[in-house]
């Protein structure tokens, strides 16, 4: 990537708080470059999951800018593919896997009626990018916990974003479907733009370009410039974070 | 004279039937989203209040002689204004149980302070509360039968919308979608369709139509579509069934349709839910 690229975000000098609670996020710039894979880490509360709602444009900030993809986030919302924490789906519902997929076609001022034959093909189509063609017409409620989250992905990815948010995708995953899961993640790295937030930095540690540790500030780590020792001390324990060290800069 | 000999000889009969078929459209299809969104209690805060609407427009017709105070208009207008004062209540942080408890409470003592008022009430207030299908009249056949186009159309316009929002209200918040819109156009139309129901069976048992029939067929679809139209046709067999099964005996039809679906969800509950469903593979 040039420098005079468009990076797909770029905040400044942002301060955010929810009403007249302490500031949940002061002074964050960040800047992430088209194609990259970045990762968001920090302790529970740090303000991670406020940041992703800043960049889609749910929260508006107190203070200072940002850019997604060079445009308002509101204006970037139908370029932006999101996979929220997985908890928030209903495992009761009846409905079908495409079905599930199919919501990620639904934007403000869709026009009336049922999903047009176009929205149908491209989450045909994004289901056999995950993998998972032969799952289009099983009940969600039936899959397992590794299969629910590829559904999940392709519902994210069905828009064909230029940037994927993901919120922590692979917690109550085994190891094995984690790997597997960011493996897939690493392929489609190849002409989208990721940011990942996550409370384990081991299986994408060698892929991830950028790590952002989010502490009611933000610091930006290349992940070039961390070493093994750090890395460990990152993803151990979310307690390391609450008081990493500024030297690793 | 059997049900169905009766059936062709009387008009009032008629009438009954066709209110119980117009009222299961709205039952299928709103009970549907009701049930996958757990709002059965706003239904029955919303059923409790019309009965506020309903004194109110009984007490203004025969006390002050106001002649366009049709128990019906009057039921719709109290359904409406109870699911926007829900809306707008439990917006604000306030545990949401405790404000459907409130409107619940507040709409029927309306309802029981006009009632009062007017002379003649006991009749009234026993059909009111227990539905009296028998007593609909054919500008009511009419009103249920807009009222379901008026639902039809809003859902088939907004399905993946209501969908969306039902299976996973986050993510549609996150997508941009104006869940809150949706959530209060949710709540009105269980207002409406919670008005085609106290026609049938009465305010007390409407909740028991909107959720029984919808749940029994929730262990049969797939999907949320299959649910609502298989729940609307299994409305209908129940408020048939109901009045057929009632009018030999003269028992009261509501109670007895509520009966036949009570019966049938616990029979369905109790088989194992793998005999029942077969998952496409």
């Amino acid at each position: 990537m040039t420098a005079n690229n468009i990076p797909a975000i770029e905040i400044q000098n942002l301060d955010f708080n929810y009403g007249s609670r302490e500031p949940t996020l002061t002074d964050v710039n960040l800047r992430i470059e088209e194609g990259e894979f970045a990762s968001i880490i920090g302790p529970n509360g740090g303000g991670k999951t406020t940041l992703l709602k800043l960049i889609l444009g749910v929260l508006e900030p107190r203070r200072g800018s940002i850019r997604v993809l060079g445009m308002e986030p509101k204006k970037a919302l139908p370029r932006i593919g999101v996979m929220p924490q997985h908890s928030s789906t209903d495992p009761l519902f009846p409905i079908r896997v495409i079905d599930v997929v199919l919501m990620g076609r639904l934007a403000p001022g869709r026009r009336a009626g049922p999903f047009r034959s176009k929205d149908r093909s491209e989450a045909e189509d994004v289901l056999g990018r995950v993998g998972i063609s032969h799952l289009a017409t099983r009940a969600f409620s039936d899959l397992s916990g590794g299969e629910r989250q590829r559904v999940l992905l392709a519902r994210a990815l069905v828009s064909r974003p230029r940037l994927l948010l993901l919120d922590e995708p692979e917690a109550g995953l085994d190891r094995k479907v984690e790997q597997e899961f960011f493996d897939l993640l690493h392929e489609l790295n190849r002409d989208t733009t990721i940011i990942l937030i996550s409370h384990d930095l081991g299986f994408v540690a060698s892929f991830v370009q950028t790590v952002i540790c989010v502490h009611n500030t933000v610091d930006v780590h290349p992940m070039s410039s961390l070493n093994g020792e750090m890395i460990q001390d990152l993803y151990g324990s979310d307690v390391h974070l609450v008081h990493h060290d500024r030297h690793v800069h | 004279m059997s049900f169905f000999h009766s059936l062709l000889a009387f008009p009032f009969l008629q009438h009954a039937l066709l209110a119980g078929i117009l009222a299961s459209i709205g039952a299928g299809v709103v009970g549907s989203l009701v049930v996958v969104r757990r709002t059965a209690s706003v239904a029955g805060a919303i059923a409790h209040c019309v009965l506020g609407g309903l004194g109110a427009a009984r007490y203004l017709q025969v006390v002050h002689h106001v002649s366009w105070a049709d128990p019906m208009a009057g039921a719709v207008i109290a359904a409406l204004i109870a699911a926007l004062v829900i809306s707008a209540t439990s917006r604000g942080g306030e545990r949401e149980d405790t404000v459907i408890a409130a409107i619940w409470a507040i709409g029927m003592a309306i309802g029981l302070l006009f009632i009062a008022a007017t002379p003649g009430y006991s009749q009234d207030l026993m059909s009111y509360l227990f539905g009296n299908i028998l007593l609909v009249r054919s500008i009511d056949l009419w009103i249920m039968g807009g009222l379901d186009v008026l639902v039809l159309v809003f859902v088939i316009a907004r399905f993946p919308e209501l969908q969306a929002l039902c299976f996973d209200e986050e993510y549609a918040r996150l997508r941009g979608l104006p869940t809150r819109h949706l959530s209060l156009m949710l709540h009105i139309l269980t207002a409406l369709t919670v008005v085609l129901l106290v026609s049938v069976v009465g305010i007390v048992l409407v909740i028991a139509l909107l959720t029984l029939p919808v749940a029994v067929a929730g262990r049969f679809s797939l999907t949320l579509k299959k649910m609502m139209i298989l729940g609307a046709l299994l409305s209908m067999i129940f408020t048939s069934g109901g009045l057929a099964l009632s009018f030999r005996p003269d028992l009261p039809a509501g109670a007895t349709t509520i009966l036949l679906a009570g019966f049938v969800y616990l029979i369905v509950r109790l088989i194992p839910a793998g005999i029942l469903v077969r998952r496409d593979r």
